[in-house]
């Protein structure tokens, strides 16, 4: 895959030597000189010095035939504009802008640009489910974090142990996949029961997981 | 001067620098209600007295300072800071996400006009009016046919 980073710091320099160890061939796009010659030191990718949000410099970094544009510079507006640029003016199927203020996660879409990972939103996300309870673990987030799948040890506080699943009603759009009990996996239908020290992989969406959690953990 | 004081608008402004203070003291003066949002709040003293708006100090981009600005009730958004890509992505967010019936932007660098049509934001270059100004006059001195700016940059 043919991937053009713009951007700078250590983010972009980590980001493209993981790349080009996967075999991807990476283009940065920088406008710092200083940096540019750091980035051609120590890395396996065409480095152009220049300002991203020019379509003269992402034509110079081969935005024709990349497969991939990413903008992860500071400020929002550029990101912005430098995955516009690329989309309608260079038909680069894949564009992911990084944004800041999280309000872009709704707005980029609006103006074209689908991909939006809003680095404020994730931490602030992975915090908040990180600090409430130590028994879940996140597995994985799909689908830009719309779907959750997280593994939750019940406890004997769990107010839920005993109890037939169909007896559990859990909010809308959540699900108990799985249950892991010991090396057994079970997937469960109505009549399962839980117990103590069993795993469950719950299957959430953002508006329902806590919601979802607090009634398997009992905690408030 | 026209004098017709018919119809006061609600115009939000982006940019305190030279252009955007002028604007603001000129519409704010013919009795339009003037919103003006700058980063920087030292900037609002080349605001005259004369100027009876609104002054807020934060950065137009964010969705939350335009809605601060109630700039989905505006009848106009200019957008004219130094900062293109700035000035860009604010008039987009006016006349896509909060339905701005009339929005401008300042285009600081020519070479990037032909990206603000191509997105469709009506632009005003200063430089461009200045050079197109400048040919007229000569041409008029020098009895030359007028010739146009060069507007079709190369990307």
């Amino acid at each position: 895959m043919k991937i053009i980073v713009v951007g700078g710091g250590r983010v972009v320099y980590f980001l493209s030597r993981s790349f080009t160890s996967k075999g991807h061939s990476v283009t940065i796009v920088s406008r710092d000189a200083e940096e540019c010659q750091w980035f051609a030191r120590r890395l396996k990718a065409t480095i152009i010095l220049g300002d991203g949000s020019f379509p003269r410099i992402l034509d110079d970094a081969g935005a024709d035939n990349a497969d991939l544009v990413l903008a992860i510079t500071p400020r929002d507006e550029d990101n912005l504009i430098i995955c516009q640029i690329a989309e309608r003016r260079f038909g680069v199927p894949r564009t992911v802008a990084v944004v800041s203020d999280p309000d872009n996660e709704t707005v980029f879409p609006k103006l074209g640009v689908k991909n939006v990972v809003s680095i404020t939103r994730i931490l602030s996300t992975l915090i908040e489910e990180q600090a409430g309870v130590e028994e879940l673990t996140n597995l994985l987030a799909l689908a830009e974090g719309r779907v959750n799948i997280a593994e939750l040890e019940l406890t004997k506080e769990c107010p839920v142990l005993g109890l037939p699943l169909a007896e559990i009603t859990l909010p809308e759009s959540a699900l108990i996949a799985c249950v892991l009990r010991g090396k057994d996996v079970i997937v469960p239908h109505g009549a399962t029961t839980l117990s103590v020290g069993d795993r469950v992989v719950l299957v959430t969406v953002p508006e329902t997981h806590g919601k979802a959690v607090r009634m398997l953990t009992g905690e408030a | 001067m026209n004098e017709k004081k018919s119809e006061t608008e609600y115009i939000v402004i982006a940019g305190c620098g030279r252009l955007g203070a002028y604007l603001a003291n000129q519409l704010s003066r013919q009795g339009h209600s003037v919103v003006m949002i700058d980063v920087d709040d030292a900037k609002f003293r080349n605001l005259s007295a004369e100027f009876s708006g609104f002054r807020l100090e934060g950065d137009a981009s964010e969705l939350a300072m335009l809605k601060q600005a109630k700039a989905d009730k505006a009848d106009k958004l200019i957008a004219v800071t130094r900062d293109d890509n700035l000035n860009l992505a604010v008039a987009q967010i006016a006349r896509v996400v909060l339905g701005v019936p009339v929005v401008v932007a300042r285009v600081n660098d020519p070479q990037r006009e032909a990206i603000f049509r191509e997105l469709g934001v009506h632009t005003v270059c200063p430089l461009l009016l200045a050079h197109d100004d400048l040919m007229r006059r000569f041409a008029a001195t020098a009895g030359l046919s007028l010739p146009a700016a060069e507007r079709e940059m190369q990307p």
